[in-house]
C-alpha cells in the first residue's frame, strides 16, 4: 500500500504538469489564431501604399499613415463612412425604442398571445434576413425611401430587434418586481416608478444592447449593398469597389471596419453571455 | 391606463414593425418569385435552376457549410470547456476569443486576403523560410482547392465566436452538482464531458447550430473578398441577379431557394437534437 503511493507520487505531478502545459499552450495558440490575422491587417494599414503592394512583406508596421491618408481622400469614402455611422446610429435608437417596451412586457406580464409573440421574435432569427432587402428595394422605391440611410436603418432594425427584445427581456427579468411595487406604495405611478427606479438600474444593460445593435448595422453587407446606390455605407462601398480598388485601400477600409468592432465588443463583453444564455430558452 | 391592455400596448410597436418589415416582405418576395407579370408561374425558378452556375454555386455553398460547421462545432466545444476550467485570465481569454463576433464578414474576408494575396503574408513567410523564391498568385482559378481553403479558414476564423458564446452561456447553466456527483463516482474528465456536458448542452447546441448553419448558407462577403467570381455561392448569385442582370424575379426565386434550404436544415437540426419532453435543467 505504502509502496504504491510512493511509486505513484512522482509520476502524478509530471503528467499533471504536462497536461497543464498542453492546456496553456492550447489557450495561447487559440488566442494567437484570433489575434495574428488582425495584426497582419494592422501591419498593412500602418504601412505606406508602396510597402503594401511590395514583396516580401515586413512583419512589423512602419507606422506610415500613407494608406490611411489615401483612404481618407478616396472619392466617396468619407461620405460612406458617415452613412455607416448614421445608419448604425438610427438602427441603435430605433431598435431600443421599439424593442425595449416589448422586453419589459415579456418580463412583467402574463398575457394571451405571449407565446405567439415570442415565436414571432424567435422566427425572425431563424431566417436569412438580409434576403428581405430584395422585396424591400421595390417597396422603398414606391415610398421614396430608396437609397436613403433611413430606409436601410429600417432593415437593419429588423435584424437587430430580436436581439434587443431578448436582451432587454433578460435585463428586466433580473430586476425584482418588488422594487417597482415598493415605489408604487410610495406614491409613484407605473411610469414614474419605471423612470426613477427601473431605468437607472437597467441603463448599462440597455447601453450594451444598443451597442450590439450598432455593431449589427455597422457590419451588415448584403442589405446595404442592395438598398443603397448613391448613399452607400462603408461595407457596401468596399464591396462594390472590391474588383477595382488597390490593395492598400481595401486593407485600410477593412481596418476602419474592424476598429469600432474591437472597442464595442470590449464594452459589452460582460453582457454577451447573459444575453445568449436567455436566448436559448 | 388599463392594466390588461398595457402589455399589448408595449408589444404593439415591435409587432407592427415586424409585420411591415419581416412578414410583409416575405409575401412580396414570394409574389415576385412566382409571377412574371402575367399570373402564377414557375418560370423564375426554372430560369434560376437551369442556369449553368446554379449547380456549382449550390454545391459550393453546401460543401463549404459541410466543411466549416463541424470544425467550428468541435472548436467551440473545445474552447468552451477550456474556458470553464480556467481560473486566472478567464475574462481576457474570453474577450480575445469573442473578438471575431464583432467583425463583419467583409472585414474578415479582407483580413484573410492580407494573408493569401500574391504579395501577402503567407507568401512572404514562405519566402522568408526559403520555400518559394518568388510570390505565386495563390487565389486563382488554377488553385480551386486553395481558394476553398482560404474561404473556409476565414469562415472558421470569423464565425466560431458566435457558437462559443452560446455554448459558454449554456455550460454556465448546467448545475455543478452533476459534475461533483460524477467525480465522486470516479468519472474521468472525458466521461463527464460525454455523459453530462453534451446531453445537458442540447438546447444550446440547437441554437448554436441553427444560427451558424443559416449564416453558412448566407455566406457572401467573405467569398466576394477572397474568391471573387472564382467561387460562386448562392447568395452571390442572388446579388448578381439583382444588380448585374437586373432580374429581380430571378433574385426573388434564388432568395426562396436559400430560404427553403435554411428551413430544411433548421428542421433537421431541431429534430436531431430534440430535447425529450419534460426534461429541463
Amino acid at each position: 500500500m505504502t509502496d504504491a503511493t510512493v511509486a505513484e507520487a512522482p509520476a502524478a505531478p509530471s503528467t499533471r504538469s504536462a497536461g497543464r502545459f498542453l492546456y496553456i499552450s492550447g489557450v495561447v495558440l487559440l488566442c494567437a489564431w484570433v489575434l495574428v490575422p488582425i495584426y497582419f491587417l494592422l501591419v498593412n494599414t500602418l504601412s505606406s501604399p508602396d510597402t503594401v503592394n511590395s514583396f516580401p512583406k515586413p512583419l512589423f508596421p512602419e507606422f506610415d499613415f500613407g494608406s490611411l491618408a489615401f483612404f481618407a481622400q478616396f472619392a466617396g469614402m468619407l461620405t460612406a463612412l458617415k452613412n455607416s455611422v448614421l445608419t448604425a446610429g438610427m438602427t441603435m435608437i430605433m431598435s431600443i425604442l421599439i424593442g425595449a417596451p416589448a422586453g419589459y412586457a415579456l418580463s412583467r406580464f402574463d398575457f394571451r398571445g405571449k407565446e405567439l409573440f415570442r415565436l414571432l421574435i424567435l422566427l425572425t432569427r431563424a431566417f436569412p434576413l438580409p434576403l428581405l432587402a430584395l422585396p424591400l428595394a421595390v417597396m422603398f422605391i414606391q415610398t421614396g425611401l430608396d437609397d436613403t440611410t433611413f430606409g436601410l436603418a429600417l432593415v437593419h432594425t429588423t435584424l437587430a430587434i430580436p436581439f434587443a427584445v431578448l436582451i432587454t427581456f433578460s435585463l428586466f427579468s433580473g430586476i425584482p418586481l418588488e422594487l417597482e411595487e415598493a415605489a408604487w406604495t410610495l406614491g409613484c405611478t407605473r411610469l414614474t416608478a419605471f423612470t426613477k427606479v427601473v431605468l437607472p438600474l437597467i441603463l448599462p444593460g440597455i447601453t450594451a444592447s444598443a451597442i450590439f445593435a450598432f455593431v449589427i448595422s455597422w457590419n451588415e453587407v448584403f442589405a446595404a449593398a442592395v438598398l443603397t446606390i448613391e448613399n452607400r455605407t462603408l461595407t457596401a462601398f468596399l464591396l462594390q469597389n472590391l474588383d477595382t480598388s488597390p490593395l492598400h485601400l481595401k486593407f485600410a477600409g477593412g481596418f476602419i471596419l474592424v476598429v469600432p468592432a474591437l472597442i464595442f465588443i470590449f464594452a459589452v463583453r460582460k453582457y454577451l453571455f447573459a444575453m445568449w444564455g436567455i436566448a436559448n430558452r | 391606463m388599463n392594466a390588461r391592455l398595457l402589455p399589448y400596448m408595449l408589444i404593439l410597436p415591435v409587432t407592427l414593425f415586424l409585420c411591415l418589415f419581416f412578414l410583409y416582405p416575405f409575401v412580396l418576395v414570394a409574389k415576385q418569385a412566382f409571377t412574371t407579370g402575367a399570373g402564377f408561374t414557375l418560370d423564375n425558378f426554372r430560369e434560376v435552376v437551369s442556369y449553368w452556375k446554379f449547380p456549382i454555386s449550390l454545391k459550393n455553398t453546401l460543401l463549404l457549410a459541410a466543411a466549416v460547421v463541424p470544425i467550428q462545432l468541435a472548436l467551440s466545444l473545445l474552447m468552451a470547456t477550456m474556458v470553464t476550467r480556467m481560473e486566472k485570465g478567464r475574462d481576457l481569454v474570453l474577450y480575445v476569443w469573442t473578438i471575431p463576433l464583432g467583425i463583419s464578414d467583409l472585414a474578415a474576408g479582407l483580413i484573410w486576403l492580407a494573408i493569401f494575396e500574391q504579395s501577402g503574408f503567407l507568401n512572404s513567410m514562405m519566402h522568408g523560410m526559403g520555400i518559394v523564391d518568388k510570390p505565386a498568385n495563390l487565389l486563382t482559378f488554377q488553385n480551386p482547392g486553395l481558394v476553398f481553403v482560404a474561404i473556409a479558414l476565414a469562415e472558421i476564423w470569423r464565425a466560431t465566436a458566435i457558437m462559443l458564446v452560446i455554448l459558454v452561456a449554456g455550460i454556465g447553466l448546467i448545475p455543478k452538482e452533476y459534475y461533483e456527483a460524477a467525480e465522486v463516482f470516479g468519472a474521468s474528465p472525458w466521461k463527464r464531458f460525454v455523459r453530462i456536458t453534451l446531453p445537458m448542452l442540447r438546447p444550446s447546441l440547437q441554437t448554436a447550430l441553427v444560427l451558424r448553419v443559416i449564416m453558412a448558407f448566407e455566406v457572401f462577403a467573405v467569398v466576394a473578398a477572397l474568391g471573387g467570381t472564382l467561387f460562386p455561392v448562392l447568395m452571390g448569385e442572388t446579388y448578381a441577379y439583382q444588380f448585374d442582370l437586373l432580374n429581380s424575379g430571378a433574385a426573388a426565386a434564388m432568395a426562396l431557394v436559400i430560404l427553403a434550404i435554411s428551413i430544411a436544415a433548421t428542421l433537421v437540426i431541431l429534430r436531431a437534437l430534440r430535447v425529450p419532453k419534460g426534461a429541463t435543467i
